[in-house]
Parts: C-alpha cells; sequence; structure tokens
C-alpha cells in the first residue's frame, strides 16, 4: 500500500561500494574540514608552533645558553627581542626550547593515555563481564581522588629518588597518562556499548562473524573518528596539565626549560612585576598553542563525528 | 528503587574504602614525615613522638587505626597545628565555599544565557565570537590569566588588592568587612568564572542547538506561540535538563578549594592549607583533605543521579 | 466558491553545501471552505515542505520561499510580518505531525500544552483555558479528560498522544487544518480511528483539511481533490473519484497498480521501477522520464505543464500535450 520500492534498490547499491563509501567519507569530511575557515586557521596556528620551536632555535644564535652576566634582565631590544633573563639568557630561544619540551610532553602524554584509554575502554566494552568490572572500578577509584593531590604526591616521590631533570620529562609524560586514561577509557567504553546496540552489530551477530572480525572490521573503524577527535583534544589538556605541574615546580625542572617552569621561574615579586617580558611570553605561547588545538580539535569532531557534540 | 540504592550505596562504600587505603598507602610512600623534618627535635624526642603518633607501626595496622577513627568522625590531629583537622577544616572551608559559590553562581548565569542566545542565533556572527571566546576560555592557563590580570589589574592599575581576604592589619568590621572581603574577591572570582565559563556555555549552547532541532519545538510554533514561549518554556527547560547532573559534579569544587586559585591569590581557603600542609608533611591533615574530596565526588555522583531521576518525568529508578 | 487557500507558483528552495535543492518548484494549488484535499508522493516529494511553506515555518527548517504567493482568505501569508504570522498558526491555520510521541514537549504536561494556544490566540485565563482544555480532550474521544490533562507525554500511547496533537489543533477553531502524515506512526487500527475523527471534527466545524500522505488508502477513505507530487512539482490532480477511476499520469498509474487490493491474488505486487531522481541533478526534463513505460523523446528534453485532461483532471505529461494538439 505505501510507496516504498526506491529505498531497498538504494540500500543494495550502497552495500556493494562498500570500500569505496568508505574512502569517499574521509575525502568528504576532509573537504568539509577545509571549508570550516576557524579549523583551518586553528591548524595553520598548530603547525606554525610546532615549526617554530623545533626549527626556529637553529636560526637563533644564542642556544649555547650561556651566561651572561652583562646582559642580565634587559628589557626587550632590536638584539633580544623577548629580552634576557635573570642569567642573560635571550627569552626568545628560551620559549622556543622550552615549547619543544611542551609540546613533545603534551604529544607524547596524549598518544600514552590515548592508547592505555583506548586499549583499556575496548577491552571492558567489547568482553564486558569480569574484565569490565576490574577496569572500570579501578577507573572509579583513580576518578574518585582528586588528581592535584595525587600528581602532588608522585612529584614529591620524584623529587626523593633524586630522577635527573633529563628523565623527568619522561614520569612526567606517565604521570599525565596516569590521571587522564579513566575517562577517556570511560567514554570508549561507552560509545562500545552504543555500538554494540546498533543495528550493524546486530547483524554481525545474526550473520555468525568471527570476534575478530567483528572488533576489528565493524567496531574499531567506528571507534577511529572518535578517538581521532579525543586525542587531538587531549594534547591541548596535557600542555596544561604540564604547565601547571611545572608550575607548582613539579613537572620537568630547570635547566631544562618548559613554558609552565619559566612562568614559575619569574614567579617571585620583582620578576613578576618589573620584568613582565620574563613570563607573559611563555604563558601566551600556552595560550595561544591550547587554543588552536581546541578550535582545530572541535572543527574535527564537527566532521568526523557530529553526533558527540559536548 | 530501594534496591537500586542500596546496591549504589554499597557500591559508594567499597569505592570509598578503596580510595582510603590507596590515599593512605600513598600518602605512606611519600618522603619525610613532619617530625623528621623538624630540626628543632632531638633524636631521642623523635623517636618518642614517633612512637606517640605511631607512625613506628606496620603500614596495615596504622592504617586500621586511621580508618577505624575517620569512621567515627575523627580524622585525627594537626600535627603541626595541634588542632583537630576537622577544627581545621571547618575553619577554612567557608572562606573556600565563598569564593567557590559566588564563581559558580556567576559561571551558571553567564553560561546559560550566552549559551541560549548563542545556539538561538546558530552561525550568526555572535555565535562565531562567543564559539571563539569560548575556546579561549578554555585554554587559559589557569595560574596565567590569574597571574596576567594580578599584574594588570592590581600591579598596574592598582584597582583591586593582588590578593588575601583582607588587607594585612585591618580591623574592619560588619558592614565594613564585607566590603573589604567583596573587594578582595573580585579578582579570584573573575578568574575562577573566567576558567569555568567556557565549557559550560559550550554545554548549554549545544544542548539548546539539539533541542531546538525536536519536533516538539516545530509543535511549539505551529501552535503560534511568542518566539520568547517557545525558547523560554519550551527549549530552555529541555536543555537545562541533562543540566542538573552537573550540580552534583560541582560538589567538590564547592567545597574543595582550589589549589591553584588560593596559592596564587593567597587566599586562605582549605586549597592553601592543603598547600602549607604539604611542605610540612602534615600526613593527617592531608590525608583528611585527600579523603574528604573523595567522599565529595562519590556523593556528588549520587545526588546527579537522584537529580536527574527526579527532573526527568521519563526515568524511573 | 471562493477559496480558502491558494497557493500559486511556490517556489521553496533548500540551499545545502552540495548545491540547492527546489524542493518544490512552481507548485499552484486550491482548497474551498469544508473540502478534504490531499497531496500524494514518495518521502522526498516536496509534500511536507509545501505544508511547512503555508505555515511560514520553513524557515526555522532551514528553506527559503524564493517565489509564488500563498493566499489564505484575503491575505498572502508570505507578505506577513512574523508576528502577524504567527496570530494565524494554531489560530486560523493549524497543524498536526506524523510523529505524536515526539511532537509534544516531553517535560510538559500534557493539559499545560493543550492550554498554551487558547491563552495565547483567544486570550482566555488559564482556569477558563484548562477547562476548555478538559472539554477538548473529551471531544477527541479520550474519556479520562481530568486525569490525562495532568499527565505528562510519555504516559500515554501513541494514538492517545495523536488525539492530543488534534484537541490542540482544533483548539481555537482553526479554518485549515495541516495534517502532515497523522497516521503514518500508528498501528493500523489506530490509523482508521483517527481518521475517523479528523472526518466527525471536520463535519461538525466545516473547516478545511490539507492531507499529507504517502498513503493511497487514506487518500480513498478522506480526500475530495486529490494532488499527486514528485520531485517537487504537482503532476496530476483532479477530483478523487476521476483520479482513481481514470488516472492520467503515468506515475499515478503506477502508483494505483502498486497498491494492493483486498481479495484480488496478483502474482506479484507491482512496483514502479527506477529510483526518485536527484534532487540536485534535475535538468529540463519531465523529472519522470527514467521510469516511465511511456517514454517519449521529448519527455527527456522539455519539462510538461499542467493541463486539463478530462472534465475534472489536470496532468503534466507529454502524452496528453500531444493529444490536444491533434485534437
Amino acid at each position: 500500500m505505501t510507496i516504498a520500492s526506491s529505498e531497498t534498490a538504494q540500500g543494495i547499491k550502497v552495500n556493494k561500494n562498500q570500500s569505496h563509501v568508505r574512502s569517499s567519507l574521509w575525502r568528504q569530511s576532509f573537504r568539509r574540514l577545509v571549508r570550516n575557515k576557524l579549523a583551518v586557521t586553528g591548524f595553520a596556528v598548530v603547525v606554525i608552533m610546532f615549526l617554530a620551536c623545533f626549527i626556529g632555535p637553529f636560526f637563533s644564535p644564542y642556544t649555547d645558553n650561556k651566561i651572561n652576566m652583562a646582559l642580565m634582565n634587559h628589557a626587550p631590544y632590536a638584539k633580544h627581542w623577548l629580552g634576557t633573563d635573570t642569567l642573560g639568557r635571550d627569552v626568545l630561544t628560551r620559549v622556543l626550547q622550552a615549547g619543544r619540551i611542551s609540546l613533545t610532553v603534551g604529544l607524547a602524554s596524549m598518544v600514552l593515555s590515548v592508547f592505555i584509554g583506548t586499549l583499556l575502554g575496548i577491552i571492558a566494552g567489547y568482553y564486558r563481564g569480569v574484565v569490565d568490572q576490574l577496569i572500570m572500578r579501578l577507573a572509579d577509584l583513580l576518578l574518585t581522588i582528586p588528581s592535584l593531590p595525587l600528581l602532588f604526591i608522585i612529584g614529591a616521590l620524584l623529587s626523593e629518588w633524586k630522577v635527573p631533570p633529563d628523565y623527568r620529562m619522561y614520569i612526567v609524560m606517565l604521570m599525565l597518562s596516569i590521571v587522564s586514561w579513566p575517562g577517556l577509557a570511560r567514554m570508549i567504553r561507552g560509545q562500545m556499548l552504543s555500538l554494540r546496540e546498533r543495528e550493524f552489530m546486530q547483524a554481525t551477530i545474526v550473520l555468525g562473524l568471527s570476534d575478530r572480525r567483528k572488533l576489528f572490521r565493524h567496531l574499531l573503524p567506528n571507534l577511529v573518528p572518535l578517538i581521532i577527535v579525543i586525542a587531538t583534544l587531549n594534547i591541548g589538556g596535557a600542555i596544561l596539565s604540564e604547565s601547571v605541574l611545572s608550575f607548582f615546580g613539579l613537572g620537568v625542572m630547570p635547566p631544562t626549560p618548559t613554558w609552565g617552569n619559566m612562568i614559575d621561574a619569574a614567579n617571585n615579586m620583582i620578576d613578576f612585576q618589573e620584568r613582565p617580558w620574563l613570563w607573559l611570553p611563555p604563558g601566551f605561547s600556552i595560550f595561544a598553542t591550547v587554543i588552536a588545538i581546541n578550535i582545530f580539535g572541535d572543527g574535527l569532531r564537527d566532521v568526523l563525528d557530529p553526533k558527540q557534540k559536548r | 528503587m530501594s534496591t537500586y540504592f542500596v546496591k549504589r550505596l554499597t557500591y559508594m562504600a567499597i569505592i570509598l574504602l578503596a580510595a582510603s587505603f590507596l590515599i593512605f598507602s600513598l600518602y605512606a610512600l611519600t618522603p619525610g614525615d613532619f617530625i623528621t623534618g623538624n630540626i628543632k627535635l632531638t633524636p631521642e624526642r623523635k623517636a618518642e613522638l614517633r612512637e606517640i603518633y605511631g607512625l613506628s607501626k606496620p603500614l596495615i595496622e596504622r592504617y586500621l587505626t586511621w580508618m577505624t577513627n575517620a569512621i567515627h568522625g575523627d580524622f585525627g590531629y594537626s600535627l603541626a597545628q595541634q588542632k583537630p583537622v576537622l577544627t581545621l577544616f571547618n575553619q577554612y572551608i567557608w572562606n573556600s565555599f565563598l569564593l567557590a559559590a559566588v564563581s559558580t553562581f556567576f559561571t551558571w548565569l553567564i553560561a546559560v544565557v550566552i549559551g541560549v542566545i548563542a545556539a538561538y542565533k546558530q552561525y550568526s556572527w555572535f555565535d562565531t565570537l562567543v564559539m571563539v571566546l569560548i575556546f579561549a576560555a578554555m585554554s587559559i592557563p589557569s595560574f596565567f590569566i590569574g597571574l596576567f590580570l594580578i599584574k594588570v589589574l592590581a600591579v598596574d592599575l592598582k584597582w583591586l588588592p593582588p590578593g588575601g581576604m583582607i588587607t594585612t592589619g585591618s580591623n574592619a568590621q560588619g558592614l565594613a568587612y564585607v566590603k573589604e572581603v567583596m573587594h578582595h574577591m573580585t579578582l579570584p572570582v573573575i578568574v575562577m568564572t573566567l576558567l569555568g565559563v567556557g565549557s559550560l556555555t559550550r554545554y548549554f549552547r549545544s544542548n539548546m542547538i539539539d533541542v531546538i532541532k525536536q519536533d516538539y519545538i516545530r509543535t511549539a510554533r505551529a501552535k503560534g506561540l511568542t518566539e520568547r514561549k517557545v525558547l523560554f518554556t519550551h527549549a530552555l527547560r529541555n536543555a537545562l535538563l541533562p543540566a542538573i547532573t552537573l550540580v552534583g559534579f560541582e560538589l567538590p569544587a564547592l567545597f574543595g578549594g582550589s589549589l591553584i586559585i588560593e596559592k596564587i591569590f593567597n587566599w586562605p581557603g582549605i586549597g592553601q592549607l592543603y598547600m602549607q600542609s604539604f611542605g610540612l608533611r602534615d600526613y593527617p591533615l592531608l590525608m583528611g583533605f585527600t579523603m574528604f574530596i573523595a567522599v565529595l565526588t562519590v556523593i556528588g555522583t549520587l545526588m546527579s543521579d537522584i537529580l536527574y531521576h527526579l527532573a526527568d518525568p521519563r526515568v524511573k529508578l | 466558491m471562493k477559496d480558502l487557500l491558494s497557493i500559486d507558483h511556490l517556489q521553496t528552495f533548500f540551499k545545502t553545501e552540495a548545491g540547492t535543492v527546489r524542493a518544490v518548484d512552481d507548485v499552484s494549488l486550491r482548497i474551498k471552505p469544508g473540502e478534504t484535499v490531499c497531496i500524494v508522493g514518495e518521502s522526498g516529494s516536496g509534500k511536507s515542505i509545501t505544508a511547512m511553506s503555508v505555515m511560514g515555518l520553513i524557515g526555522n527548517a532551514g528553506g527559503k520561499v524564493e517565489g509564488g504567493s500563498i493566499q489564505f482568505q484575503d491575505r498572502d501569508l508570505l507578505k506577513l510580518s512574523r508576528n502577524e504570522l504567527r496570530t494565524i498558526r494554531g489560530h486560523e491555520i493549524a497543524m498536526i505531525f506524523q510523529e505524536p510521541m515526539s511532537s509534544l514537549n516531553p517535560v510538559l504536561k500534557i493539559g499545560e500544552q493543550v492550554i498554551e494556544p487558547l491563552m495565547e490566540h483567544l486570550k482566555l485565563s488559564r482556569k477558563a483555558a484548562r477547562k476548555r482544555a478538559i472539554e477538548l480532550i473529551k471531544q477527541v474521544g479520550i474519556s479520562r479528560a481530568e486525569q490525562i490533562i495532568d499527565a505528562y507525554p510519555h504516559e500515554l500511547s501513541g494514538g492517545m498522544l495523536q488525539r492530543v496533537m488534534i484537541a490542540m489543533a482544533i483548539s481555537c477553531g482553526p479554518k485549515l487544518l495541516i495534517a502532515d502524515e497523522p497516521t503514518t506512526a500508528l498501528d493500523v487500527t489506530i490509523q482508521a480511528q483517527i481518521l475517523d475523527l479528523l472526518r466527525s471534527l471536520k463535519e461538525e466545524s466545516g473547516m478545511s483539511i490539507l492531507l499529507i500522505t504517502h498513503d493511497l488508502g487514506v487518500v480513498a477513505e478522506m480526500a475530495d481533490y486529490v494532488a499527486v507530487m514528485y520531485a517537487g512539482k504537482i503532476v496530476e490532480q483532479g477530483e478523487v473519484e476521476a483520479i482513481f477511476a481514470n488516472p492520467k499520469h503515468p506515475y499515478t498509474k503506477g502508483l494505483l497498480r502498486s497498491k494492493p487490493i483486498m481479495n484480488q491474488l496478483r502474482d506479484e505486487l507491482y512496483s514502479i521501477p527506477g529510483q526518485v531522481p536527484n534532487p540536485l541533478e534535475l535538468t529540463e526534463s519531465c523529472y519522470f522520464h527514467d521510469r516511465c513505460e511511456q517514454c517519449m523523446a521529448i519527455c527527456r528534453t522539455k519539462q510538461p505543464e499542467l493541463i486539463p485532461v478530462g472534465d475534472s483532471q489536470q496532468a503534466a505529461c507529454w502524452l496528453y500535450e500531444e493529444e490536444k494538439r491533434y485534437a
């Protein structure tokens, strides 16, 4: 009685060309992303930041960080665009070098926490039962304990164990991952559970597909957009967290510069009030990088995962 | 409904017990203690004090003693200040609460109003501006914006005091005292509001955008209601509903103070107390504080669930 | 008799990333007082968009009326201000929708939602409006009106909710009721009840109904006059008896052939071959040509116009244009 003949015909056509559809889906997303001017700007700023921090110092004559007592605390002028610090070092060069560390820490701790969070989330959401209980209860527990005191304790331990400053960077990455994986795992698990209930997953059960096939061909591809978005936004979060840790003297220690500990080093009455060139540049660097990452990440979310808008 | 609650409460108790053990062990691991760090004491006196505070006993035994007392509402004495931990909490918490409550109020007010307008005018220049500001607010490092505003508004322009709760040495009473505190809290409240308002505005905006697309909004318009009624009677209620769960999650922030803000603005709150005590390794206080936040987090989560069930007529326990 | 509503050369377009969709393109339709007019078509044929254009709600759906006029009584709805239009909506022109479950606000009580138009348009007090709301709910065949008025939508069934929607729609005594697939989401037994209700309400009040449906069974039961839409255009329209007895346009013929008939055994249910054209790829032609069994050369290059065919019927098809020329 109803007119629905055309829908089925279209459905068959789509199924036949599934692989083609998938690749053009990515291409389509890319095209839509490029059209989002705000997101493109964000991406450009991130790229510029990375290039400046990783390549910029090669063009600076001050990379040796030589202490120059004659040039202590000089305000910005032609030779030192952002002035010099308490030890006569060029602030611009140090900001760029600090950026290397901060960006690396942000990127690496994102990779680590996304890896742990995704893996545990997928395991919990896919196998459920005891494994799920174990993982999620552990996540609940970690989410119950406030993260800053937890980080304080770990930081104090590191100082006690006299961890060399060079290694501290890696431990900071680990610390940040420890406090951020539970939230990620929870999100991924939730997504897994809702995917399981969707019709196409029900269909894989009806079709009697193997576990491996279900997981790798049908579930994971549907999680990838979400993971990409989370990962992008997570870099910004990790950079912010690192800066807070360093500000409290718990993160990466001087002489290795990071944006956070540069601000901390200037956190005394005189530097703070009289020499803003010491702490404004690293602060604005954090701000610019994180805002660019957030805007780009949101643009990505719009094209990859429009439902997950929170 | 009752079995649901029994289950929830049991789970809460188990999580808190596990958390308490974890917290205790972590602090036990933390190097140094109040007695070792105190150079005024002779070695004999130190050993004596250790015995008194039970520090020489094994970890499990110390934990059990602490936990038993804690369940009875006794979190022990602060070693540094020689006062019961709970008395100290009571003394400092309200300062933290004052900051948190006022800034939470402003955060929600601004977020709801701006979020609703931005959603209604989605893709307009206003909406784009709001989105950029939201991202800006979400991307500021908290300590940096604090320092920056102190530098500009307090040091350079001298409009506001840079820190503290009252002017040093002030004896102001009554209304003058209230005015002084208000003056001092303006900067930290601005910073805290700024830090929270971004994500919340974004949350309300996207909720509202979802709601505006719903069929019942079309119905409301088809009935010929004014846009005001459509927005504020029909849309806003639905958009606010999921936000009720956030109220519970605000609980730890409301009473737990903010370590960063209180440090930067030298605000005599519980976060500041924690920071001082951490330097002194005043363990009873540190453990008490951490446990306190854990309890607030768990209660907050439960509260969120209950509130959500109360607010949404569709959901039944 | 003077027309209650006359739509002339209406064009409603949607601008999308991929291009402009001409969802409704040059549609003209007349509704007389007390008449039931049906628009039939597949999903995407533009029938709902036509209705939303009449309601002035197309802007909220992302589209825009680009041309034509919609004359209601003596006013052109397209020329009214937003506020003037709002006072007509829900008052003189009311509308009910396909999904009663999602068309009522989940957090407001039924009563609250029924009294709103009464207070807005008839300026009744809250108390009087509530009293009237109970009467209305009774009138649409809900017996426990006093309890229902304090219920939330999720506590009622789909059929009940559609009755509530109808009560809301007729509350201010509209002259025209637009019903957009009012029975599609309901069980078959409930469908008949809702159609009966609409018919009896129409007889009591003398209002006109613009019924949008893809279900020819509904058309046969309700309509005085039918317009068949395809790809944003009306391809055939006329008195319901004429159309059913003697369909002219190949598309209408196909529709009627694909309708199963009770007690009549057929080997296979007929379905029109092919699919609806992509609205972005339409070129000057009869939009139905690639599915048409009687397609001619001209059909691929030129669009046919709606011309009178027979006494009470019009069709847009080159078959009849030719006939006319030779006659």
